[in-house]
């Protein structure tokens, strides 16, 4: 049944088909009645009375503008003071609270799982089977960890470079200070982190300076070691890259931004990064294209055991190690000075 | 409650994320909270890999170092902006500025 409403006459549609009906000129008696007391007011205005009325409204405004202050302070006070204290207890007993049944719920599921380590656990199923034996096999990797993130795996590890890759972004996009436009003058804030640097950064310490002569060539070749290792032993590019990202460091730390500027500048982050992840990106995708139409990718495994063997994932563990290195030297700059 | 005993390092896990999240909702300085956040990260990577103890995982370290360095990019921002580090205090004075 239609729901039939009460003052269906007054309501807008009839309205709209009688002011139609009517040729479409004349207004509601109310709008009329309206419009003549308008008139009958405000006819005539003087000069005083206009001036009266603005005075009036400008008080009136003042008087609201102080009652809403008046408000607002009151209001801030209170959460100074003793609501501050109230709401921060009971706050706290919830965030307690909170917590504790949240790591209870946590609890009870972990009695519920099965036993720590044991051999016919779920997880310890057909997947990971696969991995260990027919991993060398197919993968080419003695390593096989590496065999499995670079190779079963290697979307996985693309997209964690990225994440790298954009987090280091998005550091620079908040924590880089302005230029000036100028490219001989420093604008002020590069100035003033330039003094700050200066002021609470070791400068031409000669300890660490001998130190760092020696540490630093042999952390590099480390680095290189266990980047061109990956697939052969425990390594690969994350690690090896976390330990040149952390040479490279010790170098800056020790000889200033004068002497790595030389070599590591933002032109060089941007080029090295994006080089490394577009090779990356690429050649995984030629890898993923020719493997998914069984194609010959000319991609061979080589001798396991031998550097240059297991196909691509020599290459790709110098790419993310290339990225980690530049992505662990590029936070530690943009914490330290604003810049690269 | 017969296997929490036997799945300690879980339980260690589990109590861990509970005592960073408490620390996350309990301080009202920003490094703290940051570094609540980051044990909830370690306990859960400390999770994973008690539960994949026979497969031998790698811990993904990666997007934890991402996501630390990009919090304490908009702190140390914050920190610019406001010269405070207690998140009720910069609230306040955002909500000034508002008004």
């Amino acid at each position: 049944m239609a729901k039939q409403r009460n003052d269906y006459e007054n309501s807008w549609f009839p309205r709209l088909q009688r002011w139609i009906a009517q040729g479409g000129t004349r207004l509601s008696d109310q709008m009329t009645e309206e419009l003549s007391e308008a008139s009958d007011a405000h006819r005539v205005l003087s000069a005083e009375d206009v001036a009266r009325r603005e005075v009036e409204q400008a008080v009136h405004q003042l008087e609201i503008q102080e009652h809403e202050a008046a408000l607002y302070e009151r209001a801030h006070q209170w959460g100074r003071t003793k609501g501050a204290k109230l709401i921060r207890a009971f706050y706290a007993v919830l965030a307690v609270l909170m917590c504790v049944s949240v790591i209870a719920v946590l609890l009870t599921t972990v009695s519920n799982l099965p036993s720590f380590g044991g051999e016919n656990n779920p997880i310890n199923n057909e997947v990971s089977q696969r991995y260990i034996e027919k991993g060398l096999q197919e993968t080419g990797a003695v390593n096989i960890v590496a065999g499995m993130i670079l190779d079963y795996r290697a979307f996985d590890t693309l997209g964690e470079s990225h994440v790298l890759f954009i987090a280091a972004c998005a550091v620079m996009i908040l924590l880089r200070l302005s230029d000036s436009g100028d490219p001989r003058q420093l604008s002020r804030e590069r100035m003033e982190a330039e003094a700050n640097d200066r002021l609470y950064e070791p400068k031409n310490d000669i300890i660490l300076q001998r130190v760092a002569g020696i540490l630093v060539p042999i952390i590099m070749l480390f680095g290189v070691y266990v980047l061109f290792n990956g697939h052969l032993g425990p390594g690969g590019g994350f690690s090896g890259g976390a330990v040149i990202g952390a040479g490279l460091i010790l170098y800056l730390n020790a000889y200033g931004f004068a002497a790595t500027e030389r070599f590591f500048t933002i032109k060089t982050f941007r080029a090295v990064s994006f080089i490394a992840l577009a090779f990356y990106a690429l050649a995984k995708s030629y890898s993923f294209f020719c493997g998914a139409n069984h194609l010959n990718s000319g991609i061979g495994l080589g001798t396991p055991g031998d550097i240059f063997s297991s196909g691509l994932i020599l290459y790709l563990n110098i790419a993310v190690g290339m990225v980690v290195a530049c992505t662990m030297y590029a936070f530690y700059t943009l914490f330290r000075k604003g810049d690269m | 409650m017969g296997n929490l005993f036997n799945n300690y390092e879980e339980a260690c896990a589990i109590i861990l994320f509970g005592i960073g999240f408490t620390t996350l909702l309990l301080h009202r300085n920003m490094i703290k909270k940051i570094i609540g956040f980051s044990m909830m990260d370690s306990a859960i990577y400390l999770f994973l890999a008690a539960k994949g103890y026979i497969a031998g995982r790698k811990a993904p370290i990666v997007v934890s170092v991402s996501v630390t360095a990009l919090m304490l990019a908009l702190t140390v921002r914050l920190y610019r902006r406001y010269h405070t580090l207690d998140i009720d205090e910069i609230t306040m004075q955002a909500r000034r500025e508002e008004a």
